[in-house]
This record gives C-alpha cells, sequence and structure tokens, in this order.
C-alpha cells in the first residue's frame, strides 16, 4: 500500500526508476555481451589460426 | 554493368559492409533517444488523464512495436535461409532473436509499470499483455532451439522452421486470447483513444526510431561474430587487420 | 516394390504403431496415470469448495491434458530414429507425410483417447453438470489431436537432442494456447447458458487446419532432423 502512496507522490522518479532505468539497463547489458562475444570470437578465431587451422 | 544486388548477401562481403554501417546507426539511436527523451519530459504536457504517468508509454510502445516487427522480420529471414538456403539469412534471424526477445521482455516490464497506476493491478490478463507473453515464449523457444543443436546447419533449419510455424501462429493466438479475454471478463481499460499532443507523438516516434536503429546495431554486431565462427577456418577471416594484430 | 495407396499406408502405419505400444503398454499406462494424478492434485492444492472447483474442472482437465500429451511426444519419433526405422521410412517411396499422419492418429489414440475418455470419471470429482461433461468430452475429442499434430512438429525438431524433453514442452506449450482457450471456453459456454457453437466450430477449424498442414510441416522437420 506504501508502495502506492509514494508511487503517486513521486511519478516521474517511479517512471525513470522503474521503466527507463530497467530499459536502459537491459540495452547496456545487452551491449555488453555483444561486445564480450566479439572479444571472445576473435581470440577464438586468432587461437584457431596460430594453432595452425587443423581440425 | 548491372549491379550485383547479391554481392552483399554473402557472408565475406556482408561482414566488412556491417563493420561499416555499425556506427551510421549507432550514433543516431544515442541521438534520437536524447532527442525523445527531451521531448518526452520537457516538452510533451502532462497528460488530463493519465497524470505523468503515461511517460511510460515513449518506452513501452516502441518496445512492443519492435519485439512484434522483429519476430516477423525474423521469420521472414529464417524463411528466406530454408527455402534458397542461403547461410548470410539464417545468421540474420539467430542474430536478431535475442533482441526481439529483449524488447518483448521490456514491453512486458514496463507495461506492468503502467499498469500498477492506471488499473491497480501489475498485471492484467489484457489479450494484448498475453499474447506479448506469449511472444516472449516464441522468442525463448526459437534461442533454446537453436542453442540445443550443435551442427549450425541444422539449428538454422531446424529454427527457422520453428520461427515459420511460429509467426502463423502469431494471428491466432492474438485472437483467441482476444474473445477469450472478452468472455472471460468486462473490457479492460483501453488505451484512451483520446487524440495524442503532438510533442507526445514526437518524443514516440524519435524514440521508435532510435530503438529500431538500435535493434539494427544490435543484429549487425552479432551477425559479424557469428560470421567470424562459422568462417573461422576460411583464408578471409584469418586476413582480417582485426584477427591479424 | 509395391506402391501402396495412399490410404492404404496409412493404415499400415496405424497399425504398426499401434501394436508397437501395445507391447509397450505401461508407457501408455503412465500417460493416463500422470493426466489422473494432476487432475487430483488440484483439489489438494486449492481446497475443497465444490463451487470453486466446479468453476475450474475444464481449465484443470485441459491443462492436464495439455501436460500428458507433452509427457508421450517424446516417444513419436525417437524409437524409430534410434533402432533406424525411422531412416528407411524416410528412405521409402512412400510419401512421408502420410506416413507421419500415420504415427500422428497413431500417438493420439495411445494417448489422447483414453485421456478423453477418463476425462468423465475426471470431471465427476469436480462435480461437473452432465451438459458440461459432454461438451467437455466432445472438445477433448476434438482438441487432443491438435495438440498430438502440433507437438508432433515439435518432436520431429528435437529429434535426438539432449534435453529434448523440456525444450519440447517449451517449443510446443506456447502453440497450444489456442486450443486450450477453445477448448475450456466451449466448457464455460455451456455452463453460463450460451452456446457452443462458435467455439466447437473454431476447435474444428483448428483441427482442419492442423490436418492439412502439420503432417508435411513435419515432414520437413523430420528432413532436416534426419539429414
Amino acid at each position: 500500500m506504501s508502495l502506492d502512496v509514494w508511487m503517486r507522490e513521486n511519478p516521474l522518479t517511479y517512471i525513470w526508476l522503474g521503466s527507463y532505468a530497467v530499459a536502459f539497463l537491459v540495452f547496456a547489458v545487452e551491449v555488453a555481451m555483444v561486445i564480450h562475444k566479439r572479444k571472445i570470437t576473435l581470440r577464438q578465431v586468432r587461437l584457431m589460426r596460430d594453432a595452425g587451422g587443423e581440425e | 554493368m548491372a549491379i550485383n544486388w547479391f554481392k552483399y548477401s554473402a557472408p565475406t562481403t556482408f561482414y566488412g559492409l556491417a563493420g561499416k554501417l555499425i556506427p551510421w546507426f549507432a550514433i543516431p539511436a544515442v541521438i534520437l533517444c536524447g532527442i525523445s527523451l527531451y521531448i518526452g519530459f520537457a516538452v510533451a504536457p502532462v497528460d488530463a488523464q493519465q497524470g505523468e504517468f503515461y511517460r511510460i508509454i515513449f518506452i513501452h510502445v516502441p518496445a512492443s512495436i519492435l519485439s512484434m516487427f522483429l519476430y516477423m522480420i525474423m521469420a521472414g529471414y529464417a524463411a528466406l535461409g530454408l527455402i534458397f538456403n542461403t547461410r548470410l539469412s539464417s545468421m540474420m534471424a539467430s542474430a536478431m532473436a535475442p533482441t526481439g526477445a529483449l524488447f518483448a521482455f521490456i514491453s512486458l516490464w514496463t507495461g506492468a509499470l503502467w499498469g500498477k497506476p492506471m488499473w491497480g493491478a501489475w498485471w492484467v490478463w489484457d489479450a494484448r499483455l498475453t499474447s506479448e507473453l506469449i511472444l516472449l515464449f516464441l522468442y525463448l523457444g526459437f534461442i533454446a532451439l537453436h542453442a540445443s543443436i550443435d551442427d549450425p546447419r541444422r539449428a538454422d533449419r531446424a529454427s527457422a522452421l520453428l520461427a515459420i510455424v511460429g509467426s502463423v501462429n502469431v494471428p491466432i493466438i492474438y485472437f483467441s486470447v482476444k474473445w477469450w479475454n472478452t468472455l472471460h471478463q468486462g473490457s479492460t481499460i483501453k488505451f484512451s483513444g483520446t487524440s495524442m499532443h503532438i510533442a507526445m507523438q514526437q518524443a514516440m516516434f524519435t524514440m521508435l526510431a532510435a530503438c529500431w536503429m538500435y535493434a539494427i546495431v544490435m543484429t549487425l554486431m552479432r551477425v559479424r561474430s557469428i560470421i567470424l565462427e562459422r568462417e573461422r577456418h576460411t583464408k578471409w577471416v584469418t586476413e582480417l587487420p582485426e584477427v591479424q594484430q | 516394390m509395391k506402391k501402396l495407396s495412399l490410404p492404404g499406408l496409412l493404415v499400415l502405419v496405424v497399425r504398426r504403431d499401434l501394436v508397437l505400444a501395445m507391447r509397450r503398454r505401461a508407457d501408455v499406462l503412465t500417460t493416463l496415470i500422470f493426466f489422473v494424478m494432476v487432475v487430483s492434485l488440484f483439489p489438494l492444492g486449492v481446497g475443497p469448495e465444490m463451487d470453486m472447483l466446479r468453476k475450474m474442472a475444464s481449465g484443470v482437465l485441459w491443462v492436464a491434458a495439455l501436460l500428458s500429451s507433452m509427457l508421450s511426444l517424446g516417444r513419436l519419433f525417437s524409437a524409430d530414429y534410434l533402432d533406424g526405422t525411422l531412416e528407411q521410412m524416410m528412405l521409402a517411396p512412400q510419401s512421408l507425410s502420410m506416413l507421419v499422419l500415420g504415427k500422428m492418429v497413431a500417438h493420439w489414440m495411445v494417448s489422447g483417447l483414453p485421456l478423453v475418455l477418463m476425462a468423465p470419471v475426471l470431471g465427476v470429482q469436480f462435480d461437473m453438470s452432465a451438459n458440461a461433461l459432454g461438451v467437455l468430452i466432445l472438445s477433448l475429442l476434438l482438441g487432443t489431436p491438435i495438440l498430438s499434430m502440433v507437438g508432433a512438429i515439435g518432436a520431429a525438431l528435437t529429434l535426438g537432442l539432449r534435453g529434448g524433453g523440456v525444450l519440447l514442452s517449451l517449443l510446443v506449450l506456447p502453440l497450444c494456447i489456442p486450443v486450450l482457450i477453445f477448448g475450456t471456453g466451449a466448457v464455460e459456454a455451456i455452463s453460463a447458458g450460451l452456446t457452443v457453437v462458435p467455439h466447437m466450430s473454431l476447435l474444428g477449424a483448428l483441427l482442419l487446419l492442423a490436418l492439412v498442414f502439420t503432417p508435411w510441416v513435419t515432414a520437413q522437420a523430420l528432413r532436416i532432423s534426419m539429414e
């Protein structure tokens, strides 16, 4: 119940913390994951090349 | 000489093209997002009915639109890959799925936050909410199926078939849920049909554009990793400058 | 090799799968027992008030039917896949879609039909009226074949994968939601004194759609999984 009162008194904080912060956090995590994936893949490819391209 | 439109359908050439395109979408995405937030919070007036809470829709509506469109585009790419056996389309489909799933999640999350002050409940079994949830399940199924098959070719083709079956089902699911909902309970509060203020529209459309650009950037970045991974045995990959260093 | 007519082929496959199922009766019984158990657990979980149970009955029975049909789907192709029969079937000059349809029909007769026959007994536990029971049986009769057919697509896609069972449910359950909605909707309509014709027509339409498309899609999925 107290949350109900609080959200009506601070609607902008509620919106920002509740949806925009979460959305941007999700975006940030996704960007970080994609960049990390690229690093890993590049490292993998280099390892393959250094191993002499067997397999 | 005619332009060879199929030139960029080869992973080799697309890898370079995607790398060049990424900044052209990433920078506008950030700028447009900033503009949208400025219009949405500084210019757009307070809504008479919904107070400040309506400002959630600036992120909620674009996320919902993106989640649906991305599924359709993903199914389209998957179908192309399945029918014409083009490798790149299948890679694009699997690169798109995580972004689509995240947009579906954001849409559900922000929808719940909008629903609490508006409807008095975090979750309402409304047709749109329920279909969005099922859409998220369809995304998760696609990703899970793709992840659990080791052979990339079979993974591509199996998940492509699933995406196509899913896209045929989406309208059936939507209408069945809609009908179920109207049978179970009286119509819930609809998104008010009142005319939107012009600034609200601007904020929403700029955010929509920003989300599109963001989705494109994510897809291109992911597809570049997928291309590298799949083609790591080939000569052109080992000759890339980023691999050489 | 003599090429069979399509109906002849269908009968042949159905008969073969039924014989195989009869040899492994435990599998069939497990599905049925699972169904009965899940349905019986609900009153224990939510309390014995008859009014509430009567309201929930159609939903509980349908969800339980959905879950138990998931349970048996994994076996639809896996036995034939493991002993190599499936590969031979795909090499055969017969229509693969028809073969698949035969397997779907057999699967429904083994795992769907017993649930339909068991449903009235369980419905009585939930104090359902005779009218509602009749509609429930009819809706299950129309709906469970769709579950078998849509499920077959998932079973073909997850053939031979590790953790296939859970994955299969993840893929198939969202696709089955319309069937669940119309199936329970019909029972609710008759309880509310409304006509059940629209629900039944829609279920019938879904059944026909599934009948036309799923054998072909499943055959494609099998080709993808087997290559």
